[in-house]
């Protein structure tokens, strides 16, 4: 070849690089139209949740602290009742205990799958947990009807329906995710370290309770967190055996709501722009925004967890 | 009670990895108060050898171990031996520095810790008896609750030093203890463990032939799982007795 036709080859854009560039505009586009979605989701949920405060011009602090929802209807002052604390504590109360109750056992399944019985662990433990995330919440709902709602009624008394119940179904339901994401970091903590505690004359469970689950302290906390951001977000299941009814709750076996609940329930049944509807948002709004801040917590955590 | 001269003594030790044989009948005596080197190509079994005596082999799944091993003359391997006292007995020191990701006093007070020793002022005074022994104290004293993950490579190294240390073993034993670490941090290394000598028997595996020759007393050389030649670390340098000694130690393999 001569010369110029080197530099000629040179000059022009390869096969390579423009199969490259092709990749590079795909995966872009992809990306972009993910970010479009979401925020677009936020966007539109935010202003019909926001129309509540501004448009309707209920009070923020009532919303968030008032006791009685009843969109359709007014107070003596005539402001609109969209007090949303019986939602929120309900669904604040079957995530913390659910988180609450979920977390020894997860921490103990892991432990075991880990550290005690690996081979049992994955042949056993493994398909059960991944078949546990498989099942429909609708399904995990039904059973907590006819077993669990029951079963709370008979030993606790009242009806059944209630935040207990929740927390029953919901423990369950977060229990594969936390215990596959507490695997992963009882797995990530390195080998030697338990090595070196062996080498030093600790026992196993002095090596797992003093090294192992020290050292993945942060990934447990973790994964706990997005349990709890999993379980904030359920609706069907949930609403199959918390009682709905719109109280803020006295104990753990009175019909509660949560934010999910009474969405799904009155979704359908009010006028787009009006206020019920509007309030809804603002229910949905929230929905959104807790996560969002269950997130900031994990990055937090994570930050931390690297950092040593 | 006369201290007999040897620490460990290994008697026609075979050990397998399922059917595999990593150790060939070792039979090899460490000496009290003495530094031991054992060196050889990779996968010669010289680790395999180190972890038999503080039994680390048995977290191994698979593993068959035949022969006897005698720590101050008591059979580590008979059936009413417990394993985890005999490893406070037996301290090691691993290939990679491997401190917890915790502060450095509780690094070095780990051991004592997990023997139920609570009192502050006996873990205080053995931190610093075990930080000065590993010569880390000065570099540490201002910051013993900072993270050993701070440190650098050599420090940490030593920092472990220390953590085996406070538990105040017979037996230090050493896998390529210097192998991860720059030339500098090494030197520190070694200056301490010649100075570890006079209290402990150390037994040191290495693939670095002058840290063989600038530190131990006496030197093992180990091929495909058999002990071939073992004496004083002048004599295995200056006149190996076999033709495979003296090919690996002048460069011919390995």
């Amino acid at each position: 070849m001569k010369n110029d036709d080197i530099r000629a080859s040179l000059l022009k854009r390869s096969r390579a690089a423009k199969n490259e560039r092709f990749g590079k505009i795909l995966t872009g586009l992809c990306i972009l139209i993910i970010i479009t979605v979401v925020v677009a989701i936020f966007y539109f949920v935010a202003s019909k949740g926001l129309a509540t405060f501004f448009t309707d011009k209920v009070n923020l602090w009532k919303f968030l602290t008032g006791t009685i929802w009843n969109p359709g209807t007014t107070d003596a002052q005539g402001n609109p009742q969209v007090g949303a604390l019986p939602m929120i504590v309900g669904s604040f109360g079957v995530t913390f205990l659910a988180a609450i109750v979920a977390t020894p056992f997860a921490i103990g399944a892991a432990v075991f799958m880990t550290e005690i019985s690996p081979k049992v662990g994955r042949k056993v433990l493994q398909p059960v947990i991944e078949l546990l995330v498989g099942i429909p919440s609708v399904v995990y709902g039904f059973i907590g009807l006819s077993v669990v709602v029951p079963f709370v009624r008979r030993t606790f008394g009242g009806s059944g329906f209630g935040i207990l119940s929740g927390t029953f179904v919901l423990f369950v339901m977060i229990l594969p995710t936390v215990t596959s994401m507490t695997i992963d970091a009882l797995n990530s903590v390195p080998r030697n370290y338990r090595e070196a505690s062996l080498a030093l004359g600790a026992t196993r469970w002095q090596t797992i309770y003093k090294v192992v689950l020290r050292a993945s302290t942060s990934g447990i906390i973790t994964a706990v967190v997005f349990g709890m951001s999993r379980a904030f977000g359920e609706a069907l299941a949930v609403q199959m055996v918390i009682g709905n009814a719109m109280l803020l709750p006295s104990n753990l076996i009175s019909p509660a709501s949560t934010l999910t609940s009474v969405l799904t329930m009155g979704m359908g049944n009010s006028v787009m722009g009006s206020l019920s509807n509007n309030a809804l948002w603002s229910l949905a709004l929230l929905l959104l925004i807790m996560p969002l801040i269950f997130n900031i917590i994990i990055r937090k955590i994570a930050k931390k967890g690297a950092m040593r | 009670m006369a201290e007999p001269k040897d620490m460990i003594t290994v008697q026609d030790l075979h050990l397998y990895y399922g059917q595999q044989e990593a150790l060939r009948g070792v039979t090899i005596d460490f000496r009290r108060n003495e530094i031991t080197a054992v060196i050889g190509p990779s996968g010669c079994g010289k680790s395999t050898l180190l972890k038999t005596i503080n039994r680390l082999n048995d977290l191994v799944p698979d593993v068959t171990v035949t022969g006897t091993v005698k720590l101050n003359g008591q059979d580590i391997y008979a059936p009413n031996m417990d394993a985890v006292e005999l490893r406070k007995e037996v301290g090691m020191l691993f290939q990679q520095p491997n401190p917890f990701p915790f502060s450095i006093y509780d690094n070095v007070i780990y051991g004592l810790r997990i023997s139920g020793e609570k009192r502050k002022n006996v873990l205080d005074e053995a931190v610093e008896r075990s930080l000065k022994a590993a010569a880390i104290w000065d570099e540490v004293k201002d910051r013993l609750h900072d993270n050993a993950m701070s440190l650098s490579g050599g420090q940490q190294q030593r920092i472990c030093i220390a953590r085996v240390l406070a538990t105040q073993p017979k037996v230090i034993l050493m896998d390529e203890p210097t192998s991860a670490l720059d030339p500098i941090s090494s030197s520190e290394i070694e200056r301490t463990m010649l100075k570890l000598k006079d209290d402990y028997s150390i037994v040191i595996v290495t693939r670095n032939m002058q840290q063989a020759s600038r530190i131990s007393d006496r030197t093992a050389f180990f091929l495909a799982g058999e002990l071939i030649e073992y004496g004083p670390t002048r004599d295995i340098f200056m006149q190996p007795q076999k033709k495979e000694t003296e090919d690996y130690i002048s460069g011919r393999f390995g």
